[in-house]
């Protein structure tokens, strides 16, 4: 119980003011001090690069330029299949083998020490590989479906949609070991009292699963796969990498479209209205993701 | 509580208790025999794409693939190339991995001293309006970094910073700070502020009290962000991508991803360089492995 009410006591709450107390003068000086570096990165490094980005993309006619672009609206679609699928299969699978991931043998520890591989390498190797490993006939892919199977495997990134599964494939394999962590600490976190309750009641197995753990775990399945939305519409590592685009442009999200508008193509004001165009998305996420946050909403 | 509990299970127990248990150690088994099979899908899942790094590294021609899963005759030269940067390409590896390591702990240093002094202000000196800040800081925390980056790109050419390491230092600085005050306000809370107090009836300045007391107390928390900032810093790519472009001032994953523009294309180097560059990042993530995961389960949030 103890514990329930020190991690209420870690909540991220601002403004705490203990009512009556004041900063007194000398004091309000080294408060502003302290404060001045991070306010001057963030004038300089946020508010600046915001303003000048929305002052840049004020113009009307570039939204309708790029609603004409046939190109623009593939790359919605493959935003929303990479953002919907990408995130939602990675986080119910990283929530499922969190599952694996409590067991106390010493196989399961050896097992996520290499699992946790994936997430501990630089993403660019990565994604170089996972590139290299598609790359067609002489891929590792189709070399093993040859060997091990006597099959032609296709070429990957000859086709949008079997390059944007690539896509989603690569981005899965990268950050699934993030949340499978962030979920076994979840779990570790409820009583084991509530299990042994719960064997009582009759709930084992998958009823466990349904009925007892994931609605304690799903306040942070919330946030997490919020998040995961915001970062996940940010990525440009994975699509730049990986499919490169590939076949014509045709595997791009809005995070690379916008940077091959700006700068091959050398459209900056394009490219940030690109991006731009997927605040309507973002924003009630971020939103939505800032309320939780400072409402505690990630006790774990 | 737990008394309760155990009572409940010998009374429900006791009736048809053989039965029960032979079912249960048959479910038992299933579990185990699923645990492994999954065990062993997801060693394979983890492996391949780091086996085909591996497999490319150790292939002795880089440009002629001999379309087997494994070289025909394997070798170490590559990596010895990449060593002595005896490849055009990778003439400038060793000042790129210092220009990585720069950025690196430049990172580590601005994020840990910016974020430090800032929830210092906001968690233990209280000051009016410092939800105002966190706020601001969530929200840099959870927009997407790279809709910031053309906008970036041309303010560090008004700045005159193009093409500069300090250029990158910046902006990671920028996206790793919020996370830190996130972190240092959370784990601050659990310090109780009588200490701060206690010092400054001693008569301790603000000043004091955070290099005396604040800083000592939050090292675990110090250790878990600066893990987590140089991660961040030599992961990131697109940043580094964009305002460094020459030869001298670029990072390694910029001149790794310079691969793919040339026309010959010595595979075997590149991946021998990403083998390099990774191993830094592994061995300090299993270094600090525990600490990363106190950070996580303190924010539940980014790594």
């Amino acid at each position: 119980m103890s514990s329930v009410t020190e991690t209420r006591a870690l909540d991220f709450k601002a403004g705490e003011h203990p009512p009556g107390r004041r900063l007194q003068r000398p004091e309000v000086a080294w408060a502003l001090a302290f404060l001045a570096p991070y306010l001057a990165v963030f004038a300089a490094f946020v508010v600046y690069p915001v303003g000048h980005g929305l002052w840049l993309a004020r113009d009307p006619a570039l939204y309708a330029e790029l609603f004409a672009d046939q190109r623009y609206l593939r790359t919605v679609v493959n935003t929303v299949l990479f953002v919907g699928l990408g995130v939602n299969l990675m986080m119910f699978a990283a929530v499922l083998l969190s599952g694996l991931f409590v067991r106390r043998e010493w196989w399961v520890r050896a097992l996520l020490a290499v699992y946790l591989l994936c997430w501990a390498l630089p993403a660019v190797p990565a994604f170089v590989s996972f590139h290299w490993m598609l790359i067609g006939e002489q891929g590792l892919i189709n070399g093993l479906l040859r060997e091990l199977f006597g099959i032609e495997g296709p070429i990957w990134f000859n086709d949008g949609w079997l390059a944007l599964g690539c896509n989603i494939v690569a981005y899965i394999w990268k950050w699934m070991p993030f949340w499978t962590v962030v979920f076994v600490a979840g779990r570790m976190a409820i009583p084991q009292e509530i299990y042994e309750a719960a064997a009582v009641d009759g709930a084992t197995g998958v009823r466990r699963f349904l009925h007892v753990v994931f609605p304690l775990l799903a306040n942070l399945y919330l946030v997490c796969t919020l998040l995961a939305t915001l970062w996940t519409v940010g990525d440009f590592n994975t699509v730049y990498l990986v499919s490169i685009g590939a076949p014509a442009r045709s595997s791009e999200v809005l995070a690379t479209l916008g940077f091959h508008y700006a700068f091959d193509a050398a459209q900056p004001a394009l490219g940030i209205a690109a991006a731009m165009s997927a605040l309507p998305l973002v924003v009630p996420v971020a939103l939505v993701l800032m309320r939780r946050l400072q409402a505690g909403a990630v006790q774990l | 509580m737990s008394v309760a509990v155990a009572d409940a299970r010998i009374a429900t127990v006791s009736p048809a208790s053989a039965e029960r248990g032979r079912q249960a150690r048959r479910v038992r088994r299933w579990k185990s025999v699923g645990a492994a099979g999954i065990a062993v899908l997801l060693l394979i899942w983890t492996l391949v794409p780091i086996y085909n790094i591996v497999m490319v590294a150790l292939e002795s021609k880089g440009d002629v693939f001999t379309n087997t899963i494994w070289p025909d005759a394997p070798s170490l030269d590559s990596f010895w190339i990449v060593i002595t940067q005896g490849y055009w390409y990778l003439e400038h590896f060793w000042e790129q991995f210092g220009n990585s390591l720069y950025i690196g702990v430049g990172t580590v240093f601005f994020t840990l001293a910016i974020g430090s002094l800032a929830s210092f202000a906001i968690g233990r000196m209280r000051i009016r309006y410092g939800w105002l800040l966190s706020n601001a800081a969530l929200l840099t925390y959870v927009i997407p970094a790279s809709f910031l980056a053309i906008p970036f790109y041309r303010i560090m050419q008004i700045y005159g910073l193009t093409d500069n390491l300090w250029s990158v230092i910046a902006a990671e600085v920028t996206f790793a700070t919020p996370y830190a005050i996130f972190i240092f306000h959370q784990y601050g809370v659990s310090i109780p502020i009588e200490l701060d107090e206690a010092a400054r009836i001693d008569g301790a300045s603000p000043g004091q009290v955070y290099w005396k007391i604040y800083l000592p107390l939050m090292a675990p928390a110090l250790v878990a962000v600066g893990t987590y900032a140089l991660l961040l810093a030599w992961n990131e790519y697109l940043y580094q991508f964009l305002l460094l472009s020459s030869k001298e001032s670029m990072s390694v994953p910029v001149a790794l991803a310079q691969f793919f523009n040339s026309d010959e294309a010595p595979w075997n180097y590149m991946m021998a360089t990403a083998i390099v560059y990774s191993i830094p990042p592994v061995a300090i993530y299993y270094t600090f492995r525990r600490r990363m995961a106190a950070g996580l389960t303190m924010g539940g949030v980014k790594g």
